[in-house]
């Protein structure tokens, strides 16, 4: 199966063990993935709070280099949430709205490119293979079921919704990733806030509001007893996973929730060694909730962590979890 | 970007915000039902609710509404915009809203749109995002004295190969110049 492939920034930065992970598992699911050529930054939800008419233009220009590219092949892939959902985005409403596609397809003209509505379909890595590669084919292919590792299923907003496309079974509880962890053979907790929001860009803007937001995520994992999140968006990791340390002082709590890719848990049921999976390079160690289903990794000393307490406090034992 | 004015009429402050949404926005179609303010997971922060900002809106108080921070607090989670029983598209109504408030320059608080401004700068030197570059930008100028606390992750997330030193430039940076410097004259002549 073939597919233009926009990976984001994110990819080949911050979410890096994502692309590892992804490029250790797509021969096995078959997937042929051509990258776009010179494809540029989709604007996040960045470019689109400035100024729309630029932003749909920026977004634009990687729809017409896929479709130059395209071949035969219309489907373009992303990994990244924000990354789906602008292209989605962008697709339905140049479709929808004469007018925009007009001022986008000129501004497109002044650097020699253009783009015609309807080319191309776009599509996230989860629906790619839980649609078109299919449990039975992934089932196939897993040698190390993760059996009696309690997996939260976390989609994040942007994939279920606005789902222009009508991909997903449910806006606010959709199941093809609770599906696809159970097919790997994990325990999969039925986890409520499946689809909340996990901040955004709110760390860096008005810090406590996202704190809150990733507090009351790592709290219901951890009332699930879920020993860990499967995401599916690199912002989603960053949030959940580098900011946990932060939102845990900030709180005074001490939540310990590893947050992996799900292609990370898809390499390890298909037996791939941790680290091709990029597993060690998350803040939150996984290595304990990985070591119960019997998955060593082979860690440098340097990824030792250090336990931190506030400056403020003397030593004193307290309830785990504690609020 | 449908516009409700009839011909001949001074175009409302409902009509310019629906004007500005691409596509079908179904804003003038708001019930005042409140499904939106309490499907929103940064409500709490916000100074009206959408749907008081939706009666503002057509009730002309447009500085009142740009100067909210309403749409500054929206994270984009899209649950309003699913939820609405009018199918208003609440996430681009604020988008839009955003961009009406940094064109009239009457947003109280620089914090969000700096930050977005310094991600586009990136975006327009390089074609790319570069995270190590926003962050500490960004932190400078607007929370120096939160750097110290978050040296560490800035540090674990170079450790961890998660973090560029230098950001990457795309081959034809010329091009997406030439594209979003027509944007902008075409975005401008509305």
């Amino acid at each position: 199966m073939r597919y233009l492939y926009y990976p984001g920034c994110s990819m080949d930065a911050s979410a890096k063990s994502y692309l590892d992970s992804l490029l250790a598992i797509r021969d096995a699911l078959g997937l042929e993935l051509e990258e776009i050529r010179d494809w540029n930054c989709c604007g996040a939800t960045e470019y689109f709070s400035v100024s729309l008419l630029p932003a749909y233009a920026l977004v634009s220009r990687n729809l017409a280099l896929a479709a130059r590219q395209a071949n035969g092949c219309n489907t373009v892939v992303a990994s990244c949430s924000a990354c789906y959902l602008n292209l989605a985005k962008t697709e339905h409403y140049l479709r929808e709205d004469k007018a925009l596609n007009e001022k986008v397809n000129t501004a497109l003209a002044a650097g020699g490119l253009d783009y015609k509505p309807g080319s191309l379909e776009v599509r996230h890595l989860l629906d790619i293979i839980y649609h078109d590669v299919g449990l039975e084919a992934v089932k196939r292919n897993v040698v190390q079921p993760l059996k009696g590792l309690r997996v939260a299923p976390y989609y994040g907003c942007l994939i279920p919704r606005p789902d222009y496309d009508h991909r997903y079974s449910n806006h606010e509880y959709p199941t093809e990733l609770d599906k696809l962890m159970k097919a790997l053979g994990a325990e999969v907790v039925d986890f409520p806030l499946k689809s909340h929001c996990c901040g955004g860009h709110m760390t860096q803007i008005s810090a406590p509001v996202a704190y809150e937001l990733i507090r009351r995520l790592l709290h219901s994992a951890t009332e699930y007893r879920a020993d860990i999140i499967a995401t599916l968006c690199p912002m989603c990791q960053l949030n959940l996973d580098a900011y946990q340390g932060e939102m845990n002082r900030y709180f005074r709590t001490d939540y310990r929730v590893p947050v992996l890719f799900f292609t990370q848990l898809i390499g390890l049921a298909f037996g791939k060694d941790a680290k091709a999976l990029g597993i060690g390079r998350e803040f939150v160690d996984a290595r304990p909730a990985l070591a119960r289903i019997g998955v060593e990794v082979a860690v440098e000393e340097a990824l030792a962590r250090r336990v931190r307490r506030p400056k403020e406090e003397l030593p004193m034992p307290r309830m785990p979890q504690e609020e | 970007m449908a516009v409700a004015a009839s011909p001949g009429e001074t175009p409302t402050f409902l009509d310019e915000v629906i004007a500005a949404i691409p596509g079908d926005s179904r804003l003038e179609m708001c019930i005042q039902c409140g499904t939106c303010g309490g499907s929103c997971p940064s409500g709490p922060d916000m100074d009206h609710t959408p749907r008081a900002l939706f009666a503002m809106i057509r009730a002309g108080m447009r500085d009142e509404v740009l100067r909210s921070n309403t749409p500054w607090y929206c994270v984009s989670c899209y649950y309003c915009t699913v939820r609405c029983p009018q199918q208003v598209r609440i996430t681009d109504v604020m988008y839009a809203l955003k961009n009406m408030a940094i064109r009239a320059k009457l947003y109280q608080d620089s914090t969000a749109p700096d930050f977005s401004q310094t991600f586009i700068d990136n975006v327009e030197n390089y074609g790319r995002s570069f995270e190590l570059g926003l962050a500490t930008r960004h932190s400078l100028r607007h929370s120096p004295l939160r750097l110290p606390a978050m040296a560490p992750m800035g540090l674990g997330m170079l450790s961890k190969g998660r973090m560029d030193l230098t950001p990457r430039r795309i081959e034809g940076i010329a091009q997406l110049k030439a594209i979003l410097a027509r944007a902008k004259e075409l975005e401008a002549a509305l």
